[in-house]
């Protein structure tokens, strides 16, 4: 139920569509079959697998064909080719009774202009959809202002649209799409018209809400900030094809090509990195009742650091030591590493989804690096300063380099 | 060689003449049904009710909503004295009789070009090809100089009202579709998107969104169709219909100067009235009740 199935969907716009498609279907690229056919190719070979209850945010920019493929899961747009099936039926194959049917109760939509009823009210609005299906007056006003009040509009229902901010208007749009009790949201660039600010607010607020509804939603948007923060999956589109799909945190560490890298350069990477994927896995560890300061110092000089961490027996986190410390142990002959080893009250650990930027304010006073634990508090990974610092500028290992040299003053 | 037009409009219109007379006999019927139950009404009723009845609506339609209000007298109160001034002026002239045949003639021919004009405008504006069709056609109606249509509509609706009418409803209606047309057209594309993502049908479409969207230039031009009637009124007294029209149509013919004046002033008093109370129909984006 819900899930959503795209398979080989190809849109075109023209008079002369399958002499395109076929072109299409040889590899023609989309200039030679503008110049052949006089056809532009809206959405080339779309494939999408979209699951009951996530967010999956298409991104692109203008004229990439995202907000053509939207409007194919509702035919707003008629697909030359391809499937989309919802709940074992094709969209694509559907009459107008059933695509009505569809419309009405199982996909809704959110407008980058909101698209309200300026001659009506505020419920009035909100019940459009249950209007247009029919159902009484009555029914349709109660579910209206439950509705509004969800989207946090109570007080406004018997306002004219025209008198609230772009912001407001936005909620109503929200709330007709939500008071036909879709399954599927489709949301075209819903919060691009809106100030940065109440942007911002609606994305957290579209995130609390789809806690509440759980509703499968399709989010359009130009902004990759925008698609980083509420999508559970991101595709990103080029000129009418999707060059990757992935979630936002593979999209940054592994873009699929350079259209993608160029994108996710200038991102603000510390919500979305997380402290799993920047982490040495399985790092040099030293156990406490097995390894003296002697293996310690040695281990350290092999990895180059100057601290480890300490685990027992069953790979729990226990604490890290320091390189002089171990030095002094070997120096006066001690050999219980716990006495001097820095524990938990004093060292950080972390979960393994950490966002970086939650990452660095504990590397304030504390010279350690920080140890990275699951859920049973088993060491994973080690995070250490560089890492984080690498992951806050955006850059890889040869552009650090180049940094270094460019940067700073010559001695 | 001389390509003739001429030769063939008149031979088609005869041939419309002699073979479709029955046709033509019915829309005479028709016409002329509508025009003498307005000119009844306007005439049987007396005169202070009349006056009353215009100086409400006068009043009512701009004043829409703040009816007691100082902001309600402003926006009314003018017009609504105008009306009843008017009126009474038109009354003591001893013009009464022709005035209300007149508004009954422009009542009617209105009435009907509306009739006609906005589900043709619904048309052209939901079907691209009818809008190229008609397109031209209204231009042609439109430019067309209006005494040439007295010739044929003689002819096959004869002399009286019915062909003054027939003259107005085509020299009036192209507003009727052009506004409605334009106004329907006009309605922004993302709400009527938002209406067919919402599962509407055409019919719902129509009706919930784009007619309410588009009343307010369909009103206007409910307002030119009015006053486009209005201007008609003397032309079409001359193949014999009544009122305000005919007292100028003598006066010009009697080289009378008092007689059209007279009649004269009395149109310029109904188009004031007349254009006012329709101006005011679609102001304020109408409120429509679901």
């Amino acid at each position: 139920m819900g899930d959503i199935h795209v398979k080989n969907l190809n849109v075109i716009f023209g008079k002369r569509k399958k002499e395109a498609l076929r072109l299409l279907n040889q590899g023609e690229s989309k200039a030679s079959i503008l110049e052949k056919t006089g056809c532009t190719v809206g959405v080339y070979d779309a494939n999408l697998e979209i699951k009951q209850g996530e967010i999956f945010v298409v991104m692109g920019l203008s004229g990439s064909g995202k907000s053509t493929l939207l409007r194919c899961f509702n035919r707003l747009i008629d697909p030359t080719s391809g499937s989309i099936v919802l709940d074992d039926k094709d969209i694509v194959q559907c009459n107008e009774a059933e695509l009505r049917e569809i419309r009405r109760k199982k996909m809704t939509m959110v407008f980058q202009h909101f698209g309200l009823l300026p001659h009506r009210t505020v419920s009035s609005n909100v019940g459009f959809g249950l209007e247009i299906q029919g159902i009484d007056y009555e029914t349709r006003r109660k579910k209206a202002y439950e509705t509004i009040e969800t989207v946090g509009l109570k007080g406004y229902e018997e306002q004219m649209t025209g008198q609230l901010s772009g912001g407001m208007q936005q909620r109503v749009g929200l709330a007709r799409a939500l008071a036909t009790d879709p399954e599927v949201l489709l949301m075209d660039e819903a919060f691009s018209a809106l100030d940065p600010l109440i942007r911002n607010n609606m994305q957290d607020e579209l995130i609390l809400l789809q806690e509440k509804v759980n509703k499968t939603i399709l989010f359009i948007t130009h902004d990759l900030d925008e698609a980083l923060k509420l999508g559970d999956r991101i595709a990103i589109m080029k000129d009418g094809k999707i060059v990757q799909i992935d979630t936002p945190e593979n999209i940054l560490t592994n873009p699929a090509d350079d259209y993608v890298k160029a994108f996710v350069e200038n991102v603000d990477r510390g919500e979305i990195i997380t402290a799993g994927s920047i982490m040495f896995e399985n790092p040099a560890s030293i156990r406490i009742d097995h390894d003296g300061p002697k293996v310690a110092l040695r281990k350290m000089r092999k990895v180059g650091v100057t601290s480890l961490p300490v685990v027992d027996n069953k790979n729990n986190f226990l604490g890290f030591v320091k390189d002089e410390e171990m030095a002094y142990m070997e120096e006066n002959n001690l050999d219980k590493i716990s006495e001097y080893m820095h524990s938990k009250e004093e060292v950080r650990a972390v979960n393994p989804d950490t966002p970086v930027a939650d990452l660095l304010p504990l590397f304030l006073d504390n010279i350690y690096n920080i140890a990275v634990i699951d859920n049973d508090k088993k060491l994973i990974g080690v995070v250490v300063h560089s890492s984080v610092i690498g992951e806050m500028i955006g850059t890889n290992r040869e552009k650090v380099v180049q940094l270094k040299e460019e940067g700073g003053l010559a001695l | 060689m001389k390509l003739d037009i001429g030769k063939y409009v008149e031979s088609g219109v005869e041939w419309l003449s002699a073979n479709a007379s029955g046709f033509f006999d019915a829309i005479t019927t028709g016409i002329d049904a509508i025009v003498s139950a307005m000119q009844t009404v306007f005439l049987a009723s007396p005169f202070w009710l009349t006056i009353i009845f215009f100086a409400v609506l006068s009043y009512y339609l701009p004043a829409r909503g703040r009816l007691f209000t100082k902001e309600g007298w402003k926006a009314g109160g003018g017009i609504s004295i105008f009306t009843v001034l008017g009126l009474l002026l038109l009354y003591f002239m001893g013009y009464w009789e022709e005035t209300m045949q007149t508004i009954a003639l422009i009542l009617a021919s209105a009435l009907l070009a509306l009739v006609m004009g906005i589900p043709l405008g619904i048309y052209a504006a939901r079907n691209d090809r009818a809008e190229t069709i008609i397109r031209p056609v209204l231009d042609f109606m439109q430019t067309m100089p209006a005494f040439v249509y007295l010739i044929p509509a003689i002819i096959l609706f004869s002399v009286g009202n019915v062909p003054g009418v027939v003259a107005t409803i085509v020299f009036a209606l192209p507003p009727a579709v052009r506004l409605t047309n334009l106004g329907i057209r006009n309605v922004p594309a993302d709400v009527v998107e938002a209406s067919r993502a919402f599962g509407s049908t055409k019919r719902q479409l129509l009706f919930k969104v784009q007619l309410p969207l588009a009343m307010p230039t369909i009103l206007a031009g409910v307002n030119q169709v009015i006053m486009l009637s209005l201007s008609m009124v003397v032309i079409a007294s001359m193949v014999g219909a009544s009122g305000l029209g005919q007292a100028v149509y003598k006066g010009i013919l009697q080289a009378d100067i008092g007689l059209g004046f007279e009649a004269g002033l009395g149109i310029v008093v109904l188009a004031i009235i007349l254009d006012r109370i329709t101006q005011n129909l679609g102001l304020e984006g109408v409120k429509t009740k679901e």
